[in-house]
């Protein structure tokens, strides 16, 4: 069946003939089966004559205008799928040719030209990895070019012929990093990675290798936030059980800055970066054996005394293993207190895939020039900000920072 | 060694099993005097007599629900379905009770039955002698169905059937009865349920098939050999439990798959091939799992036009190949 034939229907039980009224779809015009092709009008009815198959209507025989009796031939459909001449030697892609076909309208299958990425199937992709074959080097025969399983066997065999040295090895997309020759000599100790240590390892890297890391750091005079807490803190111990840490004094601060700031809350995504419409602050919390980052949700919806027994909860949950998968999950921003061991100033690594890590130093009472020009002593503490600098530039960074400082020092705190 | 049909071997099996075993009975719709309507008890009657050869009322529930009973009592019944087409009124015993009742037992009780059904179209049969049912039976755990292809896999397969402790499906394509002569040893011999065979080696693709659609994959495959296509052919011969290991296989031999079946494709039995291939062997593919398969009407039309429309041949196995193997 080469093509499928288009005749003038019997369209009553009287009816012998009909006049071509209007040709709906051109020579070369794909058409689907039951589209209208034409329309007939006889001394009965005006109606549509569907096309009987899908496929491309190839020859229109009868003009518009033209009365011919039932059963004329008006028009040929090449049909979808029909068998074409075989291919030099080969198989008789159908498929291939129809798809071309259909590409061009109808016009006479070109050479073939192979597409820039053809598809590659898994099998191919499978081959090439275990085999280090640059698939750029091989031309497909199958379908569009594609390179079937056959064309990469061969290519291989016929390379395994090849003088070795015409392949240059492939760079690697990221270099390896460098192996540290660290065969243990006599006396050392061995100690085997646990899954958390492992887990740090592997994502201190990875934030080292994605991100563009810069530090800033500022200086926050801390004298409101400790006079606070100083007459606070008797009572809060009494009412809630826990004593009142720093900590949610600087996730308060870090919050409303970030409300300002929100680009200090987003991720960096290939060509994209996406601001973050919730706040979710993770706090670093050391433990015996590692570091965790379970996450306040929603911090900015959350007030001082709430913010302090969040964390309290999950600093204590931390510390006996007790948190769910989903406390330390959806971080949008970090902070990690390395003062609490006496740090000064520290430039954290970016907990992935945040935008920014706050670090805090140690409060120490410090000799301060005062803005009125008077020596003053003031508990002090040094605010380090590492943020990505594919996101952030250093002025947006540190108007972040400062509305930290900012906040840390106008006081006016409720619990 | 003697030659005989896909009938024959129907016929030497149950005749050589009921010699050898006088707990194998037989019933259903005219088995019986008549010997079947396509004559596969022929004979039956007259050497084992009417309390073996069980000539049963035109209904099927109670056919299933009796050889149920018999065989949880100490028999070995092999039911006959006339057509195919006529099982679903006996779907309820088959699924609920005949398949359950290893699993609730915990074991204890088995159900050792056979149900024979001549199942297939091509033969002018229409809408209600024409159909495939394996589909919904190859889905209920507890089930073997079992679908061979030659007079041997009959024989051996039938009789492997009859000594199975759980019931057996076994569905016979009526199409082939009288068209498909096979060597059949004399004298007994079984065919293991459950082990596919390959029955053409190829490199380029595979095809993977049972029934008469087998013979279709055969001669599709010599006629593009011409065209330097190399195609395996796979006869699944048992459904359920299906036999992966030859299908993965092959799949990693060749990778291009097309599964060719008479039953219309949608949920049919060569999806679950496809969806087993593409979740155990994706990464040796180098094509689209293709499947040739019926149409999406209710049944099979009795005119031959819409008949040869419907069905499986030769050259729309051809065709699907050359594409496959052009991909």
């Amino acid at each position: 069946m080469a093509t499928v034939e288009v005749k003038m229907p019997q369209l009553g039980e009287s009816v012998h003939e009909g006049t071509i009224g209007k040709w709906l779809k051109k020579v070369g015009e794909p058409v689907k089966k039951y589209e209208p092709l034409l329309e007939v009008i006889t001394d009965k009815v005006d109606t549509e004559v569907t096309a009987t198959e899908s496929g491309v209507v190839q020859e229109i025989l009868v003009p518009e205008g033209e009365t011919v009796k039932v059963g004329t031939v008006l028009a040929r459909i090449a049909p979808e799928g029909e068998p074409v001449p075989k291919r030099d030697g080969g198989v008789p892609a159908a498929a291939m040719q129809r798809e071309i076909s259909l590409k061009h309208d109808g016009a006479p299958p070109m050479a073939e030209t192979p597409k820039a990425a053809p598809r590659i199937s898994p099998v191919v992709a499978r081959i090439a990895e275990e085999h280090g074959v640059d698939l750029s080097q091989i031309k497909g025969t199958g379908r569009e070019g594609r390179i079937t399983k056959q064309d990469i066997l061969a290519y291989i065999e016929r390379r395994a012929t090849m003088p070795a040295p015409t392949l240059p090895a492939p760079p690697p997309v990221m270099p390896a990093p460098a192996r540290i020759e660290a065969a243990p000599a006599a006396g050392d100790q061995v100690i085997k990675l646990t899954p958390i240590r492992k887990a740090i390892a592997e994502h201190m890297v990875r934030s080292l290798q994605v991100a563009a890391q810069v530090t800033t750091v500022m200086e926050a005079d801390m004298s409101r936030v400790v006079s606070f807490r100083e007459k606070h803190k008797d009572e809060f111990q009494r009412r809630e059980g826990f004593n009142l840490t720093y900590t949610p004094f600087f996730v308060q601060a870090t919050v409303n800055a970030l409300r300002m700031h929100p680009y200090a809350n987003s991720t960096f995504a290939d060509d994209q970066i996406v601001l973050k419409r919730r706040i979710n602050v993770g706090i670093a919390v050391a433990l015996e054996s590692g570091l965790i980052v379970p996450v306040v949700k929603d911090a900015d919806e959350k007030s001082l005394l709430r913010l302090a027994r969040e964390v309290h909860d999950l600093a204590t949950r931390a510390r006996d293993h007790q948190l769910n998968p989903d406390d330390v999950q959806g971080a949008t921003f970090t902070i990690t207190n390395h003062g609490v061991s006496g740090s000064l100033f520290a430039t954290p690594i970016i907990n992935q895939p945040n935008a920014a890590i706050l670090g805090i130093g140690a409060i120490q009472k410090r000799v301060v020039v005062t803005p009125e020009g008077a020596i003053a002593i003031r508990p002090m503490c040094y605010l380090s900000l590492t943020f990505d600098h594919r996101i952030m530039d250093g002025v947006a960074a540190d108007s972040f920072l400062a509305k930290v400082v900012e906040e840390l020092e106008r006081g006016g705190f409720k619990l | 060694m003697p030659t005989k049909t896909i009938i024959e071997a129907v016929q030497d099996a149950l005749r050589e099993e009921m010699e050898r075993d006088s707990r194998v009975i037989v019933l259903g719709e005219d088995v019986g005097l008549k010997g079947g309507v396509f004559k596969a008890t022929a004979g039956l009657y007259e050497k084992f007599g009417e309390m073996r050869v069980i000539d049963s009322p035109l209904a099927e529930s109670s056919i299933v629900g009796v050889a149920i009973g018999l065989a949880l009592n100490g028999m070995r019944p092999v039911a006959e379905i006339q057509f195919a087409d006529f099982i679903h009124p006996a779907f309820n015993q088959i699924v609920n009770e005949a398949a359950r009742f290893r699993y609730r037992s915990n074991g204890a009780y088995g159900v050792p039955m056979v149900i024979r059904a001549p199942y297939g179209g091509g033969i002018h049969g229409g809408l209600y002698h024409s159909q495939c049912v394996e589909a919904f039976f190859a889905h209920v755990p507890g089930l073997k169905v079992v679908a061979p292809s030659t007079p041997y896999d009959t024989k051996g397969l039938l009789k492997a059937a009859i000594r199975d402790e759980d019931p057996v499906l076994f569905f016979e394509h009526k199409k082939t009865y009288r068209l498909i002569r096979g060597e059949v040893p004399d004298g007994d011999y079984t065919v293991p349920i459950g082990k596919a065979r390959v029955v053409r080696e190829g490199k380029h693709l595979t095809v993977i098939s049972y029934g008469l659609s087998v013979y279709y994959a055969l001669e599709a495959a010599e006629t593009v050999a011409d065209e330097g296509i190399d195609v395996e052919v796979i006869d699944l011969r048992t459904l359920r439990p299906l036999d992966k290991d030859t299908v993965l296989e092959s799949v990693k031999k060749t990778s291009k798959v097309l599964i060719a079946y008479e039953d219309n494709k949608f949920c049919g039995y060569g999806a679950e091939i496809a969806a087993i291939i593409a979740e155990e062997a994706f990464e040796h593919l180098d094509a689209p799992i293709m499947r040739l398969a019926g149409p999406e009407v209710p049944a099979v039309p009795f005119a031959t036009p819409l008949e040869e429309w419907f069905m499986p041949s030769p050259e729309k196995t051809a065709n699907a190949v050359r594409e496959l193997a052009a991909y």
